[in-house]
């Protein structure tokens, strides 16, 4: 039993961290309806911002979070601006060939300049480990999970109370209509990319911190995972992100625990194909009626 | 109205590819084309034949899979697997078959449930799918595990290669001009409206993505026995996004642009290798640009065609 | 329209097959340039590695050891001729790496190929360059039976590391008769060195009467191994044997240490890094020990010098895969310097080499190709390399 509790907990810290990666992807799928392949890499630039900034400038800690949060949002801008919006009107599957060219640039543009060893965060935050009975917690772990909670919650607040949130769920629904009702679609759908892509920063700091090893193709797996975790969620839901994101972590750590840890990967997939195919729309998504 | 298979139109691609297939086999011979631009060669031809079957489920079809490398995979593995038994022809054959068998089996299982979804979902599920099976046989003890398999013997000779080419070729654009091939796009124009016209279009989307599986299985089996070396990382997600940028850099719907667009990856990737630390950054860039320039492709959907090539001259004799 | 559609598909096959039967003998290469030549004012060596892709880290660190060794020699003044390394990347892919090998060979004409990293991809270029005459060198192919087709070993093909099952089987014996372990947990990497290693760590442990009670597995580049290390906790052992390379293996010692495990923990050469300590933390690196062929304790001057080298050029310090390169490069260039040709006088030259560099010093065994080097044990305390032992296996 206590051995469960601990594994609740270590499927909870990883599934934090998925959860965090899908919130961004949940948002530019929700808004564009695009696979942003780059996003995975947009985390991993966060996560070397963050490096630069505790390792080189010898920032603390909540100002490098800050930092790469800010980085992140005006890269995820950038590219959206330079990548995406010439192809706002070609077949998607261009875009989505786009995104994966921007994925490799980015990757290994960092590559180029930082090498591709992996890199250790200096301590910037202390770490405690709480027994609480049978099982232990770290300080990390509960920052981890805080965070993700505090940012859904605040995401969740912009989405649904105030005026760009307003905007971006009318993009979402229909761009032209949302364009002729005077919204600003363009200024929107930046927006969107700056707000995911500083949630991808922040899972960057926070996973340099909490395993201490970053490398500039930090951001595949992790990446498709997240997807996975946005798809199973409803995609466009921002809590089905989240729960989402949690419900992978914790599955894949029990496969380990209670299964084989060679199958710990397949079991994403798999879980993903059920779901597909018995709720293509996933978890909290609604169901939208075909157009003709 | 039953054609004879000798049209004009036929001859005129049975003495172009005998042509190409004479000169190169020519200039091996006299050694101008050394065995490193054989090998690149090699290489292009495997690439022609996955990008032609998966134009033929994406292009045609208009379902998005992004688990072709999975079905290269299980070609790749059953010809390993089987010609390091039997290191001959015979073996090969058996080896291609014993894929084409698999692969049959894992498109239908794969397709029947997931082949309903739409759009991204599909693609997210077929690459759950290929991701599935690399996995299996990164556990599998026939497999030789994650090490992969080593010394399988070099069966892959040119003229079996162009053969697998032809055969790639010709099979993925007959289907495209057969009655299910116009199905398939129909359904790919409008689903809805091509359901309403009475089309079984499940039917047909299984049919595409079956055909484009063995083809891919056929690739892999060619690439596993041209060198000596398949292992499960090869196969992974990134193989799948390979071919599918072929498929879109040449013009999804036309076969002609897949084989053009196989053709400038493969050199552009052989020039690349000597990029080395700047390779990935230029490749991305190459992706990027392109796209923007040219979002449906270079070629579109234009196809090389010796009817409308005759029919000119024919139109062009009537005028003067 | 279906009828058609078939005689279609049958008269293009039928033209194929006619086709292909015309050509009758298509497969004669020509075979490399035969024999030996000499080497002329400026040799060529091909540096065939893994720059870009998931094990780029292993790759760059060894093209950089390479490197370093031919500017060394460019720098000699008594050198008898002057040598460019030619770069290529083979992505860690084997089928890349083919047709890398033949481009190095066919196209730049060089004298010897040196890499790449790991197994596959060094393996898929050892019978092209049998073929075509043209030793090849892997730094750390250290794959069971790489260099063996069939029962015979690829002639033209070397490698520097030793194998495997070599290094595993010293480990298991190092730790059931010195460290006293009888019970043991396996974490290894799904990769041809992960589970190469653990197969024969637990055959050796196992047949010397120790027992393994658990075995868990994970991929390159995981950084969560929670999950992992709270099932086995469970378990009762003495030594926890991690198969896998610094990246992980340091993420994995700070974690379990961190949640409590507190046994033995050994590990083979992947270990070799200044990294480890930096991933595991230092409080974390005591009763640690992996077995390795390059160490810093106790460094020659050669070694010192290597160091000061690699770092002053690199910005970084050198790992055992940079000093593996760098012995298999110089192990080429003395033999292309000792007699002056390329082709099979070359090859035959290394096959008799007599060599010693950072990595120990070694004759090659003529039927697997793979060096006779002593096994070292090394001891880490507080994440400080301290001592140095030798096991050897019978």
């Amino acid at each position: 039993m206590s051995q469960f509790l601990q594994q609740v907990i270590n499927g909870l810290s990883l599934g934090s961290i998925y959860a965090l990666i899908a919130l961004g992807y949940t948002m530019v799928y929700g808004i564009i309806k695009l696979i942003n392949f780059a996003h995975g890499d947009v985390y991993m630039v966060g996560a070397y911002t963050a490096f630069i900034c505790t390792a080189w400038l010898g920032f603390g800690f909540f100002p490098a979070l800050i930092a790469s949060m800010v980085v992140c949002g005006l890269l995820g801008v950038l590219i959206e601006r330079l990548a995406y919006k010439p192809l706002r009107k070609a077949p998607r599957i261009t875009a989505l060939i786009t995104a994966i060219g921007v994925s490799y640039v980015l990757e290994y543009t960092m590559q180029y300049f930082m090498g591709s060893e992996v890199r250790t965060y200096p301590n910037v935050l202390p770490k405690t480990i709480y027994q609480l009975g049978p099982v232990s917690i770290t300080t990390h772990q509960i920052y981890i999970f805080a965070i993700t909670i505090v940012l859904m919650v605040a995401l969740q607040f912009i989405i649904s109370k105030t005026r760009m949130g307003r905007a971006m769920r009318a993009v979402s629904v229909d761009e032209q209509a949302a364009e002729l009702m005077g919204i600003n679609v363009d200024t929107t759908i930046s927006f969107t990319f700056l707000l995911g892509s500083a949630l991808a920063g922040a899972a960057g700091i926070l996973v340099g911190i909490y395993y201490n090893t970053i490398n500039p193709l930090m951001g595949l797996t992790p990446g498709l995972k997240a997807f996975v975790a946005a798809v199973f969620g409803g995609i466009g839901s921002i809590p089905g992100a989240v729960i989402g994101g949690l419900f992978i972590g914790i599955a894949e750590t029990m496969v380990v625990a209670y299964g084989s840890s060679l199958y710990r990967d397949a079991i994403v997939y798999a879980i993903l194909i059920v779901v597909l195919i018995v709720k293509p729309t996933g978890l909290l998504g609604k169901n939208q009626r075909e157009k003709v | 109205m039953p054609k004879s298979i000798f049209t004009k139109e036929n001859l005129c691609w049975v003495i172009l590819s005998a042509i190409l297939f004479g000169v190169l086999t020519l200039l091996m011979q006299v050694g101008i084309i050394n065995s490193y631009y054989k090998i690149t060669l090699f290489n292009i031809c495997i690439n022609i034949m996955l990008a032609v079957s998966l134009n033929l489920v994406i292009g045609i079809c208009g379902q998005f899979s992004l688990g072709h490398a999975g079905f290269m995979c299980i070609g790749a593995y059953s010809a390993g697997v089987i010609t390091k038994m039997i290191p001959n022809y015979g073996g090969l054959l058996l080896g291609i078959l014993a894929g084409f068998a698999i692969s049959a089996v894992a498109a239908l299982i794969v397709s029947v449930p997931t082949l309903r979804l739409k759009g991204d979902y599909l693609a997210i599920a077929t690459l759950g799918f290929a991701e599935i099976i690399r996995i299996l046989v990164q556990n599998m003890t026939i497999t030789n595990g994650a090490a992969g398999l080593s010394g399988i013997p070099a069966l892959t000779t040119w003229p079996i290669l162009i053969l697998g080419v032809v055969i790639a070729i010709v099979v993925c654009s007959n289907v495209m001009r057969s009655a299910p091939g116009r199905a398939c796009l129909a359904i790919q124009d409008d689903e809805i409206a091509a359901e309403a016209m009475g089309i079984n279009t499940t039917k047909y989307k299984v049919l595409a993505f079956v055909i484009g599986a063995l083809i891919a299985s056929l690739a892999g089996a060619l690439f596993a026995c041209s060198f000596y070396v398949i292992k499960p990382s090869q196969f992974t997600f990134n193989r799948s996004i390979d071919i599918l940028v072929m498929v879109v850099f040449g013009g999804m719907g036309s076969m002609t642009s897949s084989v053009l667009a196989a053709i400038a990856i493969g050199l552009l990737n052989t020039i690349l290798q000597n990029f080395t630390d700047l390779r990935m950054i230029i490749y991305g860039l190459a992706l990027v640009i392109m796209m923007i320039f040219k979002p449906n492709g270079l070629l579109g959907k234009r196809e090389l065609s010796f009817k409308k090539i005759l029919a000119k001259r024919e139109a062009g004799k009537e005028a003067s | 329209m279906k009828r058609d559609f078939r005689k279609l598909l049958a008269g293009g096959l039928g033209a194929a097959v006619l086709l292909a039967g015309c050509s009758s003998a298509s497969g004669s290469d020509n075979a490399g340039d035969g024999g030996s030549a000499e080497t002329g004012d400026t040799v060529k060596i091909g540096l065939n590695f893994e720059l870009t892709g998931e094990v780029s880290s292993y790759g760059t660190a060894e093209r950089n050891g390479a490197q370093l060794a031919i500017d060394e020699f460019n720098a000699r003044e008594d050198k008898p001729f002057t040598v460019e390394g030619v770069e290529i990347d083979s992505k860690g892919d084997p089928a890349e790496s083919t047709t890398a090998a033949i481009k190095l060979i066919d196209e730049d004409q060089v004298a010897a190929i040196v890499g790449p990293a790991t197994s596959a991809p060094s393996i898929s270029t050892y019978q092209a360059a049998t073929d075509k005459q043209t030793p090849v060198v892997s730094p750390s192919a250290t794959q069971v039976d790489a260099m063996l087709n069939g029962d015979t070993p690829y002639e033209y093909a070397w490698r520097v590391c030793f194998e495997d099952s070599y290094q595993g089987a010293a480990m298991a014996i190092y730790a059931y008769d010195t460290l006293g372990d009888k019970k043991a947990a396996v974490i290894n990497e799904t990769s041809d060195y992960g589970q190469g290693l653990a197969k024969t760590f637990k055959e050796k442990f196992e047949s010397l009467g120790g027992e393994v009670v658990a075995q868990e597995q994970y991929n390159a580049k995981d950084t969560d191994f929670a999950s992992i290390l709270t099932k086995i906790k469970g378990k009762d052992f003495d030594v926890l044997y991690i198969a896998g390379y610094y990246g992980e293996a340091g993420l994995i010692i700070k974690q379990a240490r961190e949640s409590g495990i507190d046994c033995n923990i050994v590990g083979a050469d992947g270990f070799e890094s200044e990294k480890l300590a930096e991933l595991a933390g230092k409080e974390n690196l005591n009763n640690v020990w992996y077995t390795t062929c390059y160490t810093t304790v106790n460094a020659s001057d050669e070694l010192k010098s290597f160091i000061d080298d690699y770092t002053a050029k690199y910005d970084q310090a050198p790992n055992m895969f940079s000093a593996l390169a760098y012995d298999a490069t110089n192990l080429v260039l003395d033999q292309l310097e000792a007699t002056g040709k390329t082709g099979a006088e070359l090859n035959e030259a290394i096959k008799k080499a007599d060599f010693s560099g950072l990595t120990g010093s070694f004759v090659f065994d003529e039927k697997t190709h793979t060096p006779k080097k002593t096994v070292l044990v090394v001891n880490q305390k507080d994440g400080v390399q301290t001592e140095v032992d030798e096991v050897e296996v019978k």
